[in-house]
């Protein structure tokens, strides 16, 4: 699996052809109705799984789609959860995730799944039912302006009007969709027109003269870059998300390795970079590492790839690497100098820019010399552990980090994918869990969603069914899409969740705790339902843990499991992540677990008006349950 | 930072709900649309929309790139630092009692205007111009009762030939 991985998507995302049979599909020149026609359209696209949820106006495509012998259709229990689990699909194969729901609510459930692609450019394609031509505008029955709604969330959406459009609409779709930067793309269906009928003529070939994105770098601007490189004491790659979808894994690593140069990682670049490649410093921003930070904040040459300067990474944009020139390569251009002004904007697809950008490099024969600033970076490694040792001594505590670096250890890399919920079980996965091949961190960075970890677990799983499948999960999250549990069981989907269970929303509950003087409104969750029967009641295999010498035999047991396995590990509320970048912060100024006992916060909030840091576990002595 | 007025020429698809995708994108992110006009090009697939907003430098970058990126634009001119040709239709509605309303006469022909209607107390005139005409002929005209303006909002082309949709 590793192997199509990392060969995974690049020529894909250029040509943006069908992965099917397309013009050569079986059904081509038959007569038929639109639902089949879009039932057609997906089989030549060669889409193998839809995530979905019928209704009136979507029962003719369902019908279509009940005779599909080639696409197998997965019943979410809730329509996000059907956009997660298509998104999760999407990230972990590279392929187009596929979604088909019902008019009204089922359309307007999406919409935060769709938010959740747009934000990460993950390629999905959206088959909603629509009420019929003729009754559209006039609230008729599960009406909903879906095309309006989600306009601001898609990289382009349709209304089909006509049936004889169904069939380049979907080639254009899916063309749109994984070409450029990938998004979600909407196509609505009025259920009449899925009546009509069709002679069905899939197109190969999709001509949008309005939309033609930007492969090749300008060679201008890569020698630029190529002579900003050469004279670089310290420079570094700022990893982003861009690398997996262009597929540009390897070449990143070839960049590093040739010339030299280290790198951070996003949240969306987790196993872009191995975890394991010495010069990869990893996360990077307001959770990553305090070595990350400082080297990427006093690099002097900033190499920008498919990532987008996030606040969550700046911190304080103004005071970011003061001394860095920065090169910023990107596929859309809209992103570059949007935060930073970038010295040399390279607009194209990294698995092509960077190949060039190395060539130049190389052919001018002037690599940089970065000894000196590789051996600084590391030894900032050595002396700045992402865990402070203080952070273990917790007798009798579940210490999450050591529970996740645990889980990591018992996963193959190239054999298991990891999907987080958002907050602290996220951040605690990607500063703990090792990752060494793209597409197996699954993560909602951009939007942030809590619900997405569990459904996109699911989509990996059936994508992957011989990988193991584990989800990092927050017992408020894993309450957002928990229904989905009946999807798991049911499909045989053998995911693996692991809540670390500190009956709090425990991410804004430590910012309460830092910033908004322990006054915990509404993120406590004590009156959780008990989530062991509650996976029981699906037919799960389910565990609690509150002692720590049994995380090991748990974590094993859930692993060895043949169906979907949930492990509620106990922590305590008090249980925070560190290092931290104060909302608003500076990048080098994070608070690290052990930092700063009571008095010093004190000392620190009084002098800099609460721009900073604060205490760690149970030091107020308020005796938190565990 | 300063804000500026900035002059748009877009190039859009000519189908339904295109007009949505641009306006929005541009709402979405707090400007106001000073003038806006619409209308096909000599190819009938393709219509023109000339915006007219008010941002500065950095929000309009954001504007310009995130309209190129709207899979319905083929092309986005800014006129604002070119030589180009802005014009708007108005159309004034006047209070022009039979006493008044030979001076009012005088008003639009001096302007180069058409009466388009008479009624027994107002006429109805129809003007175009560049903004300072049609602003100075607004200014005389307040003096007798102005009942009602409509604008078609500005549309402007480049002096430079070289463009073409």
């Amino acid at each position: 699996m590793s192997e199509s991985k990392w060969q995974m998507m690049g020529p894909l995302a250029r040509a943006g052809a069908p992965k099917g049979p397309g013009s050569e599909n079986p059904k081509q020149g038959q007569r038929m109705t639109g639902a089949q026609a879009v039932v057609a359209s997906l089989e030549a696209e060669g889409v193998e799984i839809v995530f979905g949820y019928p209704g009136g106006h979507a029962i003719q495509m369902y019908d279509a789609l009940y005779d599909s012998q080639v696409i197998r259709h997965v019943l979410a229990r809730h329509e996000q959860g059907a956009v997660h689990e298509a998104d999760g699909y999407a990230r972990a194969t590279g392929d187009v995730g596929v979604v088909m729901v019902t008019s009204g609510p089922g359309a307007t459930n999406t919409v935060t799944g769709i938010a959740t692609a747009y934000m990460d450019s993950v390629p999905l394609v959206v088959v909603s039912g629509q009420v019929p031509r003729a009754v559209i505008g006039t609230d008729s029955f599960q009406e909903s302006d879906i095309v309006g709604i989600t306009m601001p969330v898609v990289k382009h959406s349709y209304l089909l009007k006509s049936v004889d459009d169904v069939a380049r609409t979907f080639r254009e779709a899916f063309h749109i969709a994984k070409t450029g930067r990938p998004g979600p793309v909407l196509i609505d269906v009025p259920s009449d027109l899925a009546q009509e009928e069709v002679v069905f003529e899939y197109p190969d070939e999709v001509s949008i003269p309005s939309y033609k994105p930007t492969y090749r770098g300008n060679a201008r601007q890569v020698r630029a870059a190529a002579a900003l490189i050469a004279q670089a004491k310290r420079p570094i790659l700022y990893a982003g998300g861009g690398i997996v979808s262009s597929g540009a894994s390897e070449l990143a690593l070839k960049f590093m390795r040739d010339l030299g140069i280290p790198s951070v990682t996003t949240l969306m670049a987790k196993g872009a970079i191995p975890t394991h490649e010495p010069l990869n410093l990893g996360p990077v921003g307001m959770h990553g590492s305090k070595y990350a930070n400082r080297a990427l904040n006093e690099s002097d040459l900033i190499i920008a790839c498919g990532a987008r300067f996030s606040d969550r990474v700046t911190g304080k944009v103004e005071s970011f690497a003061p001394r860095a020139a920065v090169i910023h390569i990107d596929i859309d251009p809209a992103e570059i100098g949007k935060v930073r002004e970038a010295q040399v904007p390279i607009v194209g697809d990294l698995s092509i820019v960077l190949g060039a950008l190395i060539e130049e490099v190389e052919s001018s024969g002037s690599v940089p010399d970065t000894r000196a600033w590789v051996d600084e970076v590391f030894a900032w490694r050595r002396e700045l552990p992402v865990l402070d040792p203080r952070a273990l001594e917790v007798p009798g505590q579940i210490v999450p980090e050591v529970a996740l670096a645990q889980l990591s250890g018992m996963l193959d890399p190239e054999r298991s994918i990891v999907t987080t919920e958002v907050g602290q079980n996220q951040m605690w996965a990607v500063q703990f869990i090792d990752r060494e091949v793209p597409r197996t961190f699954l993560s909602s960075g951009g939007l942030g969603t809590m619900g997405f970890g569990f459904p996109a677990a699911i989509g990996a799983a059936l994508a992957f069914p011989d990988d193991q499948v584990v989800c990092i999960a927050g017992d408020g999250s894993f309450q957002m899409n928990s229904q989905e549990m009946a999807t798991a069981a049911v499909n045989g989907a053998a995911v693996k969740v692991v809540v670390l269970d500190n009956r709090a929303l425990g991410m804004v509950r430590q910012w309460q705790k830092l910033f908004y003087d322990k006054r915990y409104s509404a993120t406590e969750l004590e009156d959780n339902p008990d989530f062991v029967k509650l996976a029981q009641a699906y037919s799960w295999g389910a565990e609690r843990v509150t002692d720590p010498d049994e995380v090991q035999g748990a974590l094993e047991r859930m692993l060895a499991s043949e169906g979907p396995y949930l492990v509620d590990l106990r922590i305590s509320r008090d249980q925070a992540v560190f290092p931290m970048v104060a909302p608003g912060g500076e990048l080098g100024d994070e608070l690290a677990a052990g930092d700063c006992r009571a008095d010093e916060w004190e000392r620190a909030k009084s002098e800099s008006d609460g721009a900073a840091i604060a205490g760690l576990f149970d030091d107020d002595g308020d005796g938190d349950e565990l | 930072m300063s804000e500026m007025k900035h002059v748009l020429s877009v190039l859009v698809e000519n189908r339904s709900g295109v007009l949505a995708r641009v306006v929005g994108l541009i709402s979405r992110r707090g400007f106001n649309i000073d003038s806006l006009s619409v209308g096909p090009t000599e190819n009938p697939s393709r219509s023109r929309i000339t915006i007219i907003v008010v941002a500065d430098d950095e929000s309009y970058e954001q504007i310009t790139k995130q309209l190129n990126k709207l899979v319905v634009v083929h092309k986005l001119q800014d006129l604002t630092n070119d030589s180009y040709i802005e014009r708007e239709l108005v159309l004034f509605k006047v209070s022009a009692p039979p006493e008044r309303r030979s001076e009012v006469i005088e008003i639009a022909n001096l302007f180069r205007a058409n009466i388009v209607d008479v009624g027994a107390s107002e006429l109805t005139i129809e003007a175009t111009g560049s903004q300072s005409k049609l602003q100075g002929m607004e200014d005389l005209l307040a003096a007798y009762g102005i009942k009602e303006i409509t604008r078609t909002g500005k549309i402007a082309i480049s002096r430079n030939s070289k463009e073409r949709s």
